[in-house]
């Protein structure tokens, strides 16, 4: 996916996300650390074109809340969850780059229910590579890749990594 | 970065890099203590002991909380009402302790090099909470993390510690730590509180707290142990103040802004003046508050298993 493409794509998802919620009232957005974060500032700028109105934007880190935490060689450096705003009683959406086995989410899920009680919460990603290990879906996917295990599907945005485009690496080692 | 020490026995030796790492986890924890439900999963599974050879209030609580903050199973053991009593040597009560499947030990011990003792007789991590006049490692943690929230960062910053250093671990664990960061080290106090190795440590060493005060841009006050006057250290509570307490007119005298740490309890009225420890220039108890993320981070970095690392995940 070039940089038009992605742009494309999460303008559409922007769209998406007003038109199931009939407009802004009561949304906030959560970016998941690290390229959901971008991600959920794009797509707030693009919100903020189609309704005029920027959302609350957090940042979650889901590393305190990850099921494979000690399981690891190296200890994943544990960055920091940012939340200004009540989220009792909001729409919230989570943001995140990759879709995959769905551990992810889970552990933004738990997260998220620690900071309050949402009305509802659902889940944007900007690509949905499949391999599921929990029964989690998205609301909003920006493309299906269908991958095998051994590839890897890589999101770069400019902020983090100097380039916009998704890439399909096929590595060939299975983790 | 990795954090590649299994157990915490002293900052001695830390790289700046350790460190930094060490404090950035502890923001992230330092957030979790201001959430509406402020406890993580992350320790889940894993069982903490803490082992009290001595007496201790603030250290205990805060490894307690810190341990309850990441979901751990921990228990206590104070010495005063244990099997300590009944003649139980420190490798007996550690083997009966590792039969028990414990993941994590937190020792104090009033002998220097107990904890290093612990990690030869038992395969936990072992975290040292104070040993002897040796170190006291997360209190020198807090310490920095508490002046970084201040100053961002501590390369030159001039830190006086004012006491008795000859008999303070928190002394040791601060200049090993703020020396590694960068910062400038003095050490003041009575000749009686200097220690002999204090000459090598690369520090100023003051005695006239007016000369100090005029050099630092922090003092990281001690407490007096008021039991050492009996040794002689000292002639009386009084006099120490009046030759060493950190008062009001000390640093109006100096005209400019000092910062004060003290690592408690503090004896009002001897080794500060009291208001002064209440005043806008007292960062007092941030260092408590950042004392719990501190304990959380380093809980976390040292219940790190390597295992096979066959682990799948990553990417969502």
């Amino acid at each position: 996916m070039d940089p038009a493409g992605l742009n494309r794509t999460v303008t559409r998802l922007a769209h998406e996300i007003v038109e199931r919620n009939r407009g802004v009232e009561d949304l906030v957005l959560l970016g998941v650390r690290t390229r959901g974060v971008p991600l959920a500032q794009r797509l707030n700028g693009k919100i903020e074109q189609i309704e005029g109105k920027l959302l609350p934007l957090g940042v979650l880190d889901v590393t305190m809340y990850r099921d494979d935490v000690f399981k690891k060689i190296k200890q994943p450096v544990v960055r920091t969850t940012e939340i200004d705003f009540d989220i009792d009683g909001k729409t919230v959406v989570i943001v995140d780059d990759v879709l995959y086995t769905g551990r992810t989410v889970r552990a933004a899920l738990d997260e998220v229910i620690d900071f309050g009680r949402p009305t509802e919460i659902q889940l944007a990603v900007l690509v949905d590579r499949g391999h599921r290990e929990l029964p989690i879906h998205a609301d909003y996917v920006g493309k299906n890749i269908p991958t095998s295990p051994g590839e890897e599907v890589r999101v770069q945005f400019k902020e983090v990594d100097d380039v916009d485009g998704v890439f399909l690496i096929k590595s060939g080692k299975v983790d | 970065m990795e954090f590649n020490r299994k157990h915490l026995l002293g900052l001695e030796g830390f790289t700046k890099k350790e460190i930094t790492h060490i404090l950035d986890t502890a923001e992230s924890f330092k957030e979790v203590l201001s959430r509406p439900i402020p406890k993580v999963p992350t320790l889940r599974g894993k069982t903490i002991v803490n082992l009290f050879f001595e007496d201790s209030t603030r250290t205990r609580i805060s490894f307690e909380l810190a341990e309850k903050r990441l979901s751990a199973d921990s228990v206590n053991f104070s010495a005063s009402t244990s099997s300590v009593k009944k003649g139980e040597t420190l490798r007996d009560t550690a083997r009966n302790i590792e039969a028990m499947k414990i993941d994590l030990v937190v020792i104090r011990h009033g002998a220097a090099g107990a904890p290093h003792f612990l990690t030869r007789c038992v395969d936990a991590a072992i975290i040292n909470a104070g040993d002897g006049a040796h170190e006291h490692p997360t209190q020198g943690l807090l310490d920095l993390m508490t002046l970084r929230d201040k100053f961002d960062n501590l390369k030159g910053l001039k830190v006086a510690i004012v006491g008795d250093i000859a008999h303070s671990r928190v002394a040791r664990s601060n200049i090993y730590g703020l020396q590694a960061m960068g910062a400038e080290v003095a050490l003041c106090g009575p000749a009686t509180f200097m220690p002999y190795e204090a000459a090598h440590w690369g520090t100023e060493i003051f005695f006239d707290i007016d000369e100090c005060i005029e050099w630092a841009d922090v003092l990281n006050v001690l407490r007096i142990q008021l039991e050492r006057q009996h040794k002689g250290l000292f002639p009386s509570i009084r006099e120490y103040h009046a030759l060493f307490g950190v008062t009001r007119k000390r640093l109006d005298q100096a005209r400019k802004d000092i910062t004060i740490l003290h690592p408690g309890p503090i004896n009002r009225g001897v080794e500060i003046e009291s208001e002064l420890a209440d005043s806008e220039c007292s960062l007092i108890l941030n260092q408590v508050t950042n004392g719990v993320a501190v304990r959380m981070a380093v809980l976390y970095l040292l219940s790190g298993e390597s295992e096979d690392g066959s682990a799948k995940g990553g990417e969502s």
